[in-house]
């Protein structure tokens, strides 16, 4: 009888260890990157020669949707645009945002995720970039 | 010994979820491929026209034609978002899933499905069309409430129906690009 109460104790400090465990660490989990946030920005964000907000838009639009995405949201005043796609079971989703970086010059930043999982590979989002270089006629150029 | 055996449990299990850790996001997601172009093709048409806006103007109306419901918009940028719920049983597959398997597999059967149209207008390069591309993506319901499925659709009739409405909404013939 003594050892099944103490196997039950246990059993139930694992327990309360399991649960609040669970929560700190997803709570946690929403402002996580593996990847240092200037890297990260590094590697999402390009400057461009232009200043034509709307073609620039426009020309990313055009671009995901070559790349298979269907958009999902446009706004002109933000800058933004979110789409999505399927690849097998996953679900890719990407936001696109331009701004004005000075009065000659556009700034593109695209952040992607891959299910649950944010993408963090800098060859994925050269990519893209590529991509959009050639649909602008623009070069794409590398910000510090 | 026992103990030896429960070290080598626990160091496999660790093991396995490191492996799972690691299989990950797949590279070239967002390199343009060869198949591109033909579903371009498939997705646009160019109107004679400069107006976009009635061009738009006839997309929401047609997109609410075949029963989708506008989800978002923004006129600049000529964008238009919709989606529609429709049933999504097929007879063939339910006696298929019902022949195998029997009451409980005919629950994995598709049920219902959610499609989401995304169209974009943009004036043609020298100015003097609006060019139109619309693309169309299903998500597929089992009995249960799952997912069955998640795919673009590629489908050319449903493309050619999409233009033939749109064509006779504008009154105007769609060339293809």
């Amino acid at each position: 009888m003594k050892k099944l109460i103490k196997y039950c104790g246990i059993s139930v400090i694992l327990f309360y260890i399991a649960v609040l465990s669970g929560c700190a660490t997803t709570a946690v989990k929403v402002f996580e990157t593996n990847e240092s946030q200037v890297k990260l920005r590094s590697m999402q964000t390009r400057a461009f020669d232009t200043i034509d907000k709307q073609k620039m838009m426009q020309t990313v639009i055009s671009t995901m949707q070559d790349l298979e995405f269907v958009i999902d949201k446009a706004d002109l005043t933000l800058g933004s645009i979110s789409g999505s796609k399927f690849l097998g079971y996953a679900v890719v989703t990407m936001t696109v945002n331009v701004r004005p970086r000075s009065e000659k010059q556009l700034l593109v930043r695209a952040n992607a995720q891959y299910g649950i999982e944010s993408v963090e590979d800098v060859a994925t989002y050269q990519d893209f970039f590529t991509a959009l270089e050639k649909a602008i006629f623009l070069t794409a150029q590398q910000v510090d | 010994m026992k103990k030896k055996h429960l070290f080598l449990k626990l160091f496999f299990t660790f093991l396995c979820l490191g492996i799972i850790g690691c299989a990950s996001i797949p590279k070239g997601f967002l390199k343009p491929n060869e198949a591109s172009l033909e579903k371009r093709q498939l997705q646009m048409r160019q109107y004679e026209t400069t107006d976009e806006e009635q061009i738009l103007t006839a997309v929401a109306g047609v997109l609410q034609d075949l029963g989708f419901n506008l989800d978002d918009s923004e006129t600049k940028l000529g964008f238009v978002a919709a989606s529609k719920k429709a049933d999504a049983t097929n007879t063939g597959q339910v006696f298929l899933l019902a022949f195998l398997g029997g009451a409980n597999a005919v629950a994995n059967a598709d049920s219902s499905q959610v499609v989401k149209a995304s169209v974009i207008t943009k004036p043609s390069i020298d100015g003097k069309k609006i060019a139109v591309r619309v693309t169309f993506q299903r998500i597929v319901w089992n009995m249960n409430g799952q997912i069955n499925r998640v795919e673009s659709i590629n489908d050319a009739e449903i493309y050619q129906k999409f233009y033939d409405s749109l064509s006779k909404a504008i009154f105007l013939e769609a060339h293809k690009i």
